[in-house]
């Protein structure tokens, strides 16, 4: 019997021919991905009284949650984290600004057939670019620094086949809320997904790390998407060229295959409080909102930030409505710059927001008050997430966000397209 | 660590997330002994205020879905929670709670047997759960030997510096 590609990756980095699901392996990790909770790792490092993480060159830290710091604790943390990685010879240190931990990885580290951990939820982002990619937690990480070394569930494998023709004003992030309303938030529960068909072919390597990223929402271990042409360009020209690629066998074993067809598809919304809460727009069309944020790991990419530009290029937001617009990256912020994109957000009426994560974890930045509404291009609408539990998030498209933010309510986005 | 777990039920529903465990606002807080200062903080204030050391989690499908944030796991373990049985678990939240020491069990079906304030009765080896109050019982899901190493070592840091000492786990080859 075959096997898929999480199962091909992870044999081979335990070492072995062959895995199956449910097998429990120790794995060699090639990335180990932190943000500001590295603080957390290496509290537990600390307590394993080792000197030297096991490779520098492997370990990437990435200040992006909580920046500039917004307390004082937040700022020790940094200014500790700071020391640790010039102490390690930890070069792959990305201080405030540079961007989005998962952004980053996007651009400068992630390779087909890597296995790489993250203590951060959304690390199946990178299984756009064809690697075994998992959060872990900050206990796990420190294992991972002393070792580099992890334990794993052989996870068993969906996969979701996405065919026919995208309609204008549909983007994978209606694909992948459509998919986690349609297999539930639980629906791939300690599972890694496969995502294949003509209709993810033809998406860019940006519109496919919204996919991956947000498959965490329907609980996947890891998301990926067998690199193509597209894919082994991108890698060779942006990020370097030894990897092996690695595709699933003919005859790999799936749980569970999904056939999706994108013609049918509409601009969608998550509505609080659950990613899994899939609407059309139609159907929550008129709800009034008070804040857009455009950005995240999810859609914060110069793709995004073009596409929101081009609806609120000469127009005006709604008054009562806050726009925010993060950037993801240094790089995309850059970019956006020179293509006159962040003048004509400023020239609506936005706040641009250094890259980073911005509002969408509720620390800073474009908090909500009790009783206001959020549409966002994040990936999560959990009560509380963006400040008081009693405000109410809906996630959508960059699309949908910006003609939203035009209009003060929840806006189709076909009409300004 | 106690075989025999027994403690009062703070019970939840479904899909519960790290974000209502420990809200984002106090990302911050690192120290994970002062973590037990925020559980359910802003979302369910009523669990700081009367919950006690001991105290057992009983919870539907899915606890723990959103962030690997280990405080979510953290915050319940040095509050003392005696254990989390959940009809499922989200795949990060699992692996935080065992690596730090805390006793978590996968038990289909049981929150329809256990309601609020029930006195729950665990035996972690051979995962039976006893309802006190009305004599049900039900099984968890075995957890598999090294998993109950770790807990029995009081989490994966502890459980790894034995084996470094030991030998048994070799840095730096």
């Amino acid at each position: 019997m075959g096997m898929t590609i999480a199962e091909k990756i992870l044999a081979k980095k335990a070492g072995k021919d062959i895995v199956k699901p449910g097998e429990f392996i120790i794995a060699n990790v090639d990335l180990a991905m932190s943000h500001e909770n590295a603080d957390m790792v290496l509290k537990n490092f600390v307590k394993l009284g080792l000197e030297k993480v096991w490779d520098p060159e492997k370990i990437v830290i990435i200040f992006d949650h909580r920046i500039p710091a917004e307390t004082i604790k937040t700022a020790t943390t940094h200014k500790r984290l700071r020391e640790f990685v010039k102490k390690q010879g930890i070069k792959h240190f990305h201080d405030i600004g540079y961007g989005i931990c998962h952004q980053v990885l996007a651009e400068e580290y992630d390779k087909p057939g890597m296995l790489v951990v993250g203590t951060d939820s959304h690390t199946t982002t990178h299984g756009a670019l064809g690697a075994f990619a998992t959060g872990i937690g900050a206990t796990d990480m420190a294992m991972v620094w002393a070792t580099g070394k992890i334990w794993l569930r052989v996870p068993e494998t969906i996969k979701i086949v996405a065919k026919g023709k995208w309609p204008r004003g549909v983007y994978s992030k209606d694909f992948i809320i459509y998919t986690i309303g349609r297999l539930g938030v639980d629906g791939a529960n300690y599972k890694a997904v496969e995502f294949h068909g003509p209709a993810i072919e033809e998406l860019s390597i940006s519109s496919r790390l919204v996919i991956t990223n947000m498959s965490m929402e329907m609980g996947a271990k890891a998301a990926i998407i067998p690199p193509d042409n597209k894919t082994l360009e991108y890698v060779r020209k942006n990020i370097g060229t030894d990897f092996e690629p690695v595709y699933p066998d003919n005859d790999a074993e799936y749980e569970a295959v999904y056939e999706i067809d994108v013609s049918g598809l509409e601009p969608m919304v998550a509505a609080p409080h659950s990613p899994g809460n899939a609407k059309t727009v139609k159907e929550v069309e008129g709800t009034k909102i008070h804040q857009a944020f455009i950005g995240t790991c999810t859609n914060g990419r110069l793709e995004d930030l073009k596409v929101a530009a081009e609806i609120l290029e000469d127009r005006k937001i709604h008054p009562d409505v806050r726009l925010i617009v993060g950037p993801a990256s240094l790089r995309v912020l850059k970019e956006a710059l020179k293509l006159g994109l962040i003048d004509t957000f400023l020239d609506a009426g936005a706040v641009i927001i250094p890259p980073g994560c911005g509002p969408c974890l509720g620390k800073h930045q474009g908090v909500l008050a009790p009783g206001e509404v959020c549409i966002s291009t994040a990936n999560r609408n959990f009560k509380g997430r963006m400040g008081s539990p009693e405000a109410f998030i809906y996630l959508a498209s960059p699309a949908t966000v910006a003609a939203s933010a035009i209009e003060g309510k929840i806006t189709d986005p076909r009409k300004y397209l | 660590m106690e075989k025999i777990i027994r403690g009062r039920v703070w019970k939840f529903g479904d899909n519960i997330d790290t974000d209502f465990i420990f809200p984002g606002q106090f990302m911050h807080i690192t120290d994970p002994e002062e973590t037990k200062y925020y559980c359910f903080k802003t979302t369910y204030p009523e669990f700081l205020e009367k919950a006690k050391p001991g105290d057992i989690i009983v919870a539907g499908k899915n606890w723990g879905c959103g962030s690997s944030r280990e405080q979510a796991a953290a915050c319940l373990k040095y509050f003392g929670i005696g254990a989390i049985v959940a009809e499922s678990v989200a795949r990060i939240y699992f692996r935080n709670a065992i690596n730090l020491g805390l006793p978590i069990l996968i038990a289909p079906g049981v929150t329809k047997i256990v309601e609020q304030g029930d006195e729950l009765e665990i035996n972690l080896e051979t995962g039976e759960i006893k309802n006190l109050r009305t004599g049900q019982t039900i099984k968890a899901q075995p957890l598999p030997p090294f998993m109950m190493e770790i807990l029995k070592a009081g989490g994966l840091i502890p459980y790894l510096k034995k084996k470094i000492e030991s030998g048994e786990i070799k840095i730096g080859e």
